[in-house]
């Protein structure tokens, strides 16, 4: 007896339905349905249906501050994590002739990967702090008299820790699409004349494509997610939209919170469906 | 995941150009100065942990001793470093077990397309997107709802598994699709049954991959933060441990807990390559025996 197919399909998916539905399905549910009702105050809630809390986040310009700068902070992180990872996904890839040689320095790449990211980010701590690294030696060679104070505790410091973090979720997947490239196709093009600059525009970024679109969707999500980079590492300076989420919730103020937290992920969507526009990704993972 | 089939190649008979262009020497040198970004700021709190009783926070480095490790296991108000290191750990596993299993048969599931897979593609986006605290949040509530205590073991492990396996899947997804079905094929023709096709064909062969799915669900898992953070009720995760730290502790002992889950890291990176070894020079053995 042959059973249909998509039973079989729906057979093999459905462990991992039995994690989605309870772990993911549910609780924005539960998300979406407490940001409509009213609370106490105190961390309960009432079945009393309301619009007040939406009203509240658009209708307040703490929302758009917040959005503002997280989304800045997005656009930062993914232009210089883009721009280091395409170019050093393209040096491993292109210009280092030894196969061996780039494997082992990819793995040079994903190798921190593996270690806590908040020991990674604090680790910039003694290097640029008023007292830290830079500063000692900068002063040293007296570039500067007095120490640079933008270095930590400031933006500066968030996008550097961002990048820091996030680049290796772009390096993968760049160098794992620019090694399915054949390199025949770019001999043709140098044997029917095409310059180097060409060889870039119409071959290598185009075949890269989805290598970049899968490693935007990492960083963009991450990025958006984050509450804890941007509260250590600006010192409280500045501040994200869900770490203006998890304050609320400090002090169980939960429907808010869900609201806030709705429109947050229908933002996070859009931007996803943005990227995934520009490729079909299911396809291009299969390939 | 990188399959790189060498195409057999018509060399030129002339190098069109000699030595390399200044595009290499440029990018070398972007190369190179990404890689010690990745890598200073970690050496230098390695070095900085290693500091005697007089230590601070920065350079430059006073004395040389254990005292902070010590300072780290044994002090109160580091927290309860320990604990949190243990549940961690066998939480990590306990991820990893599942993403494994779960992740190889839901890769099964799409190596063909069948009606409705393209709502479980992106059921698993979006769960991989959902900003962590926003989901933690939700498990919060949805145990709070149906009256369950939020625990490390039940709703920190599945708050973790709806990020973890979206990866174990679209790699497990990744690896099926370069697989040859004829292998397969072949199998069902010789008479094996489909249990001894998977068990004796496709997990053997795909074991690298099932390898690559284990140490992202472990590390993904053991450095988790964001969606622990409202579902680990009262026992704290080492993340967690280390984001109170951060808040409060100001001396090396922070850099003694990086250097500590340095290692504990790279002992598991370890173990994994040893494994993957072992498994490919048996293979090798018993290839050379028949």
């Amino acid at each position: 007896m042959r059973l249909p197919r998509s039973l079989v399909g729906w057979f093999y998916v459905s462990p991992l339905m039995l994690v989605l539905i309870p772990f993911f399905v549910l609780p924005m549910v539960v998300i979406i349905t407490a940001s409509v009702l009213e609370g106490d105050g105190f961390g309960g809630i009432m079945p009393f249906f309301t619009t007040q809390n939406y009203i509240d986040v658009f209708g307040s310009g703490l929302t758009f501050n917040l959005y503002f700068s997280t989304i800045k902070f997005t656009i930062l992180t993914w232009v210089f994590s883009l721009i280091i990872g395409f170019w050093v996904a393209y040096f491993l890839v292109f210009h280092v002739k030894n196969q061996l040689l780039a494997i082992g320095l990819f793995l040079v790449c994903t190798v921190p990967f593996w270690t806590s990211n908040i020991i990674r980010m604090i680790s910039w701590i003694p290097l640029l702090g008023k007292e830290g690294l830079v500063n000692m030696i900068l002063q040293g060679l007296g570039i500067i008299d007095k120490p640079l104070e933008f270095l930590l505790f400031s933006d500066f410091a968030v996008v550097v820790a961002y990048v820091h973090q996030l680049t290796i979720f772009m390096i993968v997947p760049i160098f794992n699409s620019m090694a399915r490239i054949d390199k025949r196709v770019v001999e043709a093009a140098l044997d029917a004349g095409a310059s180097r600059f060409d060889i870039m525009r119409y071959i290598i970024v185009p075949l890269s494509k989805s290598g970049m679109a899968l490693g935007s969707i990492f960083v963009v999500s991450i990025v958006m997610g984050d509450f804890f980079v941007v509260r250590v590492m600006s010192g409280g300076g500045s501040a994200s939209v869900v770490a203006a989420l998890y304050e609320d919730i400090s002090v169980l103020q939960y429907p808010p919170a869900a609201a806030n937290a709705v429109v947050l992920v229908l933002v996070v969507m859009l931007m996803i469906g943005l990227i995934l526009r520009t490729v079909d990704i299911r396809r291009e993972i299969a390939r | 995941m990188t399959t790189t089939v060498e195409h057999p190649h018509r060399r030129r008979p002339t190098r069109r150009r000699e030595g390399r262009p200044w595009t290499f020497y440029v990018l070398a040198g972007v190369f190179i100065a990404y890689v010690l970004a990745l890598y200073g700021p970690m050496f230098c709190i390695y070095l900085l942990s290693f500091q005697d009783i007089r230590g601070g926070l920065v350079f430059p480095m006073k004395g040389f001793s254990l005292h902070w490790f010590n300072d780290l296991f044994t002090q109160v108000r580091t927290g309860d470093v320990k604990g949190g290191f243990q549940r961690s750990i066998q939480l990590a596993l306990l991820v990893t077990v599942i993403t494994v299993v779960v992740s190889f048969i839901a890769g099964l599931a799409f190596r063909r397309r069948f009606r409705g897979d393209s709502i479980v593609f992106y059921l698993m986006i979006g769960s991989l997107v959902a900003p962590g605290l926003v989901l933690g949040i939700g498990v919060g509530l949805l145990f709070q709802y149906f009256g369950v205590s939020p625990h490390w073991t039940t709703s920190a492990l599945g708050a973790q598994l709806s990020w973890t396996l979206p990866f174990g899947v679209l790699i497990m997804f990744a690896v099926m699709s370069r697989f040859d079905r004829s292998w397969e094929e072949a199998a069902r023709d010789l008479g094996a049954t489909p249990w001894q096709t998977i068990w004796l064909v496709i997990v053997p062969i795909l074991t690298p991959g099932i390898v690559a799915v284990a140490l992202f669900g472990f590390t993904l898992s053991y450095d988790e933060f964001a969606r622990t953070l409202q579902t680990s009720g009262s026992l704290n995760t080492l993340p967690l441990e280390i984001w109170s730290m951060t808040l409060n502790v100001t001396s090396p002992s922070l850099y003694a807990l990086g250097t500590v889950t340095t290692i504990v890291s790279f002992v598991i990176i370890g173990i994994c390559l040893g494994t993957i070894a072992l498994i490919q020079k048996r293979r090798t053995q018993r290839a050379a025996t028949h």
